[in-house]
């Protein structure tokens, strides 16, 4: 792997004669992370590979690797915290398919956030700061935009609804939450903009200072930009915070605030309508790795742990559509 | 009849074993690893200690609340059912308890720490 990114660096980075310290960070059978250093005579530059191996193709939800690519570009150039890309991989690469980008220090796991001491004094700030970045990643002009998918609430319902269908195990809640939906569903979003579709923690660096980077743009799509909002207030990603609703560290206020200080308008009740798809869209992801753990010859218990998850968000449902007194 | 020691015995023997010997032994992305199969071993253990108690109620509930009887899953088949077609709903006497209810049983055996149920338990009676 350091033979091949070091021929591939070579070809666009002046002076570098190598890489270093290529580790495999994370991924499943068709995306791989890397990270690794450049080495440079002017200081070692530390760079994250996110590729497809030769042969794979990506989940059809998935905007693909270059496009992801483009996306992050127009991010970094709006002013989103985001890191550099370096190189999208082209065919004399021999990586596959992808792109190489900075590397950005900082933390995405949601309990040292919510915890450490470290990022006391960012947790206060995270919700207002997430509101604005969100309103800059809204506001990309959509004739720059890499082909997306064209994404509605009645839409994004239908496929729950077949993704659950599929599971063939009955979840009244489940039913009761498809339902509400259906009936509450507002309409096509008056504006269409580009939401990032998987805005919550795991994919933003967070550091002392407070965000340092949007990641994985994998789910971008065109539609309601309230999706945004209410994905990152979902219960799920309060990490036990539940008094806090975005990601456990802010109120809606804060997020609200920081998203309408750039001019946009936030519409509560669309972004509450967009938490309960989200909490739904997660239970229905937990299902689903039961369903992978089960077929899967490689029986993660991770997987099927994480489908035992899924009563998590039957109860927060419930605390949503049908509160106790 | 099977002898002792009783699977939730055993089990929980195995899981206090891995968690006081091994854990401590064991770190990185194998660590992670079994702090997970150490979690399931446990879920295993409240679901057998829980499993009966609580689906013979959620059998009784939903026999009154639907009219028929069946096994589990038939029932909750029915139900299910019967609420995508708009026929039971939230202002049906008896669903919002009924759900509530079987939630609330499926959180004691999957998880139990989660804010959401430790907040209903407390606050409302569970």
């Amino acid at each position: 792997m350091e033979a091949s990114l070091g021929r591939c660096v070579a070809s666009w980075c002046p002076g570098a004669t190598g890489v270093t310290g290529a580790v495999r960070l994370s991924g499943g059978a068709s995306q791989e992370t890397w990270s690794f250093d450049i080495v440079h005579p002017a200081g070692n530059i530390g760079a994250i590979l996110r590729r497809a191996p030769q042969g794979h193709g990506a989940s059809p939800r998935a905007v693909g690797l270059n496009a992801e690519a483009v996306l992050m570009r127009l991010a970094y150039d709006a002013g989103v915290p985001s890191p550099r890309v370096l190189h999208v991989l082209e065919p004399q690469d021999e990586l596959g398919t992808g792109f190489i980008m900075q590397r950005v220090d900082g933390e995405t796991i949601a309990r040292k956030i919510l915890r450490d001491d470290r990022y006391a004094q960012a947790r206060p700030k995270l919700a207002r700061q997430l509101g604005n970045v969100l309103a800059v990643i809204h506001g990309l002009p959509l004739p720059q935009l890499p082909e997306l998918r064209r994404m509605t609430a009645a839409k994004e319902i239908a496929e729950f609804e077949r993704d659950y269908h599929s599971f063939g195990w009955p979840r009244p809640v489940f039913e009761l939450a498809l339902r509400w939906l259906r009936d509450r569903d507002p309409g096509p979003s008056q504006e269409v903009t580009l939401v990032h579709g998987d805005f919550r923690h795991g994919n933003l660096i967070i550091g002392p200072d407070g965000v340092r980077a949007v990641l994985d743009w994998e789910l971008a799509h065109l539609g309601d930009p309230m999706e945004d909002l209410g994905w990152i207030c979902v219960n799920s990603w309060r990490f036990g915070e539940i008094d806090k609703p975005v990601g456990g560290f802010g109120a809606r206020e804060d997020l609200f605030a920081g998203y309408q200080s750039t001019g946009r308008r936030v519409d509560p009740d669309r972004v509450m309508f967009w938490e309960v798809m989200g909490t739904l869209r997660w239970g229905l992801m937990c299902c689903g790795m039961m369903q992978r753990f089960r077929s899967n010859p490689e029986h993660s218990v991770e997987r099927a742990m994480i489908g035992r998850r899924a009563s998590e968000t039957e109860i927060d449902l419930l605390r949503l559509l049908a509160p106790r007194a | 009849m099977q002898d002792e020691p009783t699977p939730e015995e055993l089990i929980k023997a195995v899981a206090d074993f891995l968690r006081s010997d091994i854990a401590p032994l064991i770190s990185g992305h194998h660590a992670f690893k079994l702090r997970v199969s150490i979690n399931a071993l446990d879920l295993v253990t409240r679901q057998i200690t829980l499993e009966q108690v609580g689906d013979a109620a959620e059998t009784a509930r939903l026999s009154r609340l639907l009219a028929m009887q069946g096994t589990l899953g038939e029932l909750n088949r029915a139900l299910a059912d019967r609420i995508a077609k708009g026929e039971v709903d939230l202002q049906t006497p008896g669903l919002a308890d009924h759900l509530w209810q079987t939630t609330m049983d499926k959180l004691a055996v999957d998880q139990p720490n989660y804010a959401s149920y430790r907040r209903e338990l407390g606050e409302k009676g569970g």
